[in-house]
């Protein structure tokens, strides 16, 4: 089961509570883990990686395993920490003010 | 009893504001996607109950939401804006060749005869259809491939397409800072400029086809030929469907702003909200005063009673005034200091709905009967 935790709007866009859990088959990448998120959030589609490109929105961040994960490809494997559970992918918009 | 429903778009979300006709009071809903920048809500005409709005973030894009019970409830819908083809390149501020880019969703435009029909101006400047209650959404690509096209630059606030009117099966305007007002005959195929008239100090050529700031038109259905516009600097307006255009700013204290409307039944009746200047966006001395010309134009009587007449320097953007189409017509317009004001007489005198939202993006009315 894989645990990803999303910012606050995109919690309230997806009208979820907490964490969301995941199963993905095969390898886990951060390809894998969006796709799958966006299959069962599909109104998360476009609000963290462009529609047609795949790639990530400028103010978003993927972290895990105090690890800057955003600037790697999405066919990299996750940390196995995160791939069994043990740790969250966290998708994190960029603080700022306003 | 006839009632209205006011849908504001603001800042950091939507609000509905509700009262019966007469107008005195209100209850308010909000703020719906909180946080957000919510730049548009509007009802369609064909279902009152079927809104849609606006949504977007510069952390997570665009979202577009939808209700089908009069603002109650939401619930989101598509949101994937693809240019048609190729996108090819508009100028960008530095004079050098930009690729088309999505920005955000400034306006949705619904069709009178069909709930599911919506339009929406992008920007990067574009017009965009949905046919299937915002679902999925198409480019018109005539607009952005007219061979203007490649010269188009933004705007300060950025290239976007603000204004859509649907006059009819075929013929369809939009405006597009900086690049001008544009009419369609043919259902949104085909498009070419209508600016002929407009003169514009900051462009090189004052007179040219296309690059003019249009800040908003605004069009009588009943008299669908005439068009009154606020351009950047100018009252203007066209007596033969935009081929042509004249200067109607008159007897204002400037001519600098950016909403523009006409009265619900008097088409010779419209409204503006004089703004000091492109460098000062708030009014003149300080007076919060709509302008009202009976006489389609030159001629502009100030409208201040409820309004502050000291110390206010808000500003009124361009989608942020809408009227009802009760008896006597209700004006309202929200500000960039998140007042909503209203009038129930068509101007003569205001009051405050809501004193402190978020800034105001837009605001619309819808009169339900």
């Amino acid at each position: 089961m894989i645990r990803v935790i999303l910012p606050a709007h995109l919690r309230t866009l997806a009208r979820v509570d907490g964490e969301v859990e995941l199963d993905i088959a095969g390898q886990v990448t951060q390809g894998s883990l969006l796709d799958a998120l966006e299959a069962r959030y599909p109104m998360l589609r476009g609000t963290i990686r462009d529609h047609g490109s795949g790639k990530r929105r400028a103010f978003v961040r993927f972290f895990a395993c105090q690890q800057d994960l955003s600037h790697e490809p999405p066919e990299a494997p996750l940390p196995d920490a995160v791939a069994s559970g043990a740790e969250p992918y966290l998708i994190v918009g960029a603080m700022a003010g306003g | 009893m006839s009632s209205v429903r006011v849908l504001v778009g603001t800042r950091k979300g939507a609000f509905v504001l509700s009262s019966d006709g007469r107008r005195e009071r209100w209850d308010v809903s909000g703020p719906h996607f909180a946080g957000w920048e919510i730049y548009h809500v509007k009802g369609s005409p064909a279902d009152p109950d079927r809104l849609y709005a606006s949504q977007s973030s510069g952390w997570f894009g665009q979202v577009i939401q939808r209700s089908d019970d009069g603002g109650a409830t939401w619930a989101p819908v598509g949101n994937e804006f693809s240019y048609a083809g190729t996108p090819g390149t508009h100028q960008w501020y530095d004079g050098t060749p930009h690729p088309w880019e999505f920005a955000r969703v400034w306006h949705l435009e619904p069709s009178p005869d069909d709930p599911d029909t919506v339009y929406a101006g992008v920007e990067d400047a574009g017009l965009f259809r949905s046919t299937d209650g915002g679902q999925h959404w198409q480019e018109l690509p005539g607009l952005r491939g007219h061979s203007s096209g490649p010269s188009w630059q933004p705007g300060a606030g950025g290239m976007c397409l603000h204004t859509i009117i649907l006059d009819g099966p075929e013929r369809i305007y939009v405006a597009i800072s900086a690049a001008g007002a544009f009419r369609s005959d043919d259902a949104g195929q085909t498009w070419r400029p209508v600016n002929r008239g407009l003169h514009s100090e900051g462009i090189p050529d004052p007179s040219a086809e296309v690059g003019h700031c249009v800040h908003r038109i605004a069009m009588h259905p009943a008299r669908p030929s005439v068009l009154y516009m606020q351009k950047h600097w100018d009252v203007m307006r066209s007596d033969d469907a935009g081929e042509s255009w004249r200067e109607v700013s008159g007897d204002l204290p400037t001519d600098f702003g950016f909403p523009i409307d006409v009265h619900a039944h008097e088409p010779d009746t419209v409204y503006v909200v004089p703004i000091t200047s492109d460098s000062h966006h708030f009014p003149p001395e300080g007076r919060l005063r709509v302008y009202r010309s009976r006489t389609g134009g030159d001629e502009w009587e100030p409208l201040t009673k409820g309004l502050p007449q000291e110390h206010c320097y808000v500003n009124v953007l361009r989608d942020a005034m809408a009227v009802d189409s009760l008896q006597d017509c209700g004006v309202y317009f929200g500000t960039t200091g998140g007042q909503v004001y209203a009038s129930a007489d068509a101007g003569d005198t205001w009051d405050p709905i809501v004193r402190d939202l978020p800034a105001v993006l837009s605001v619309e009315v819808q009169t339900l009967r």
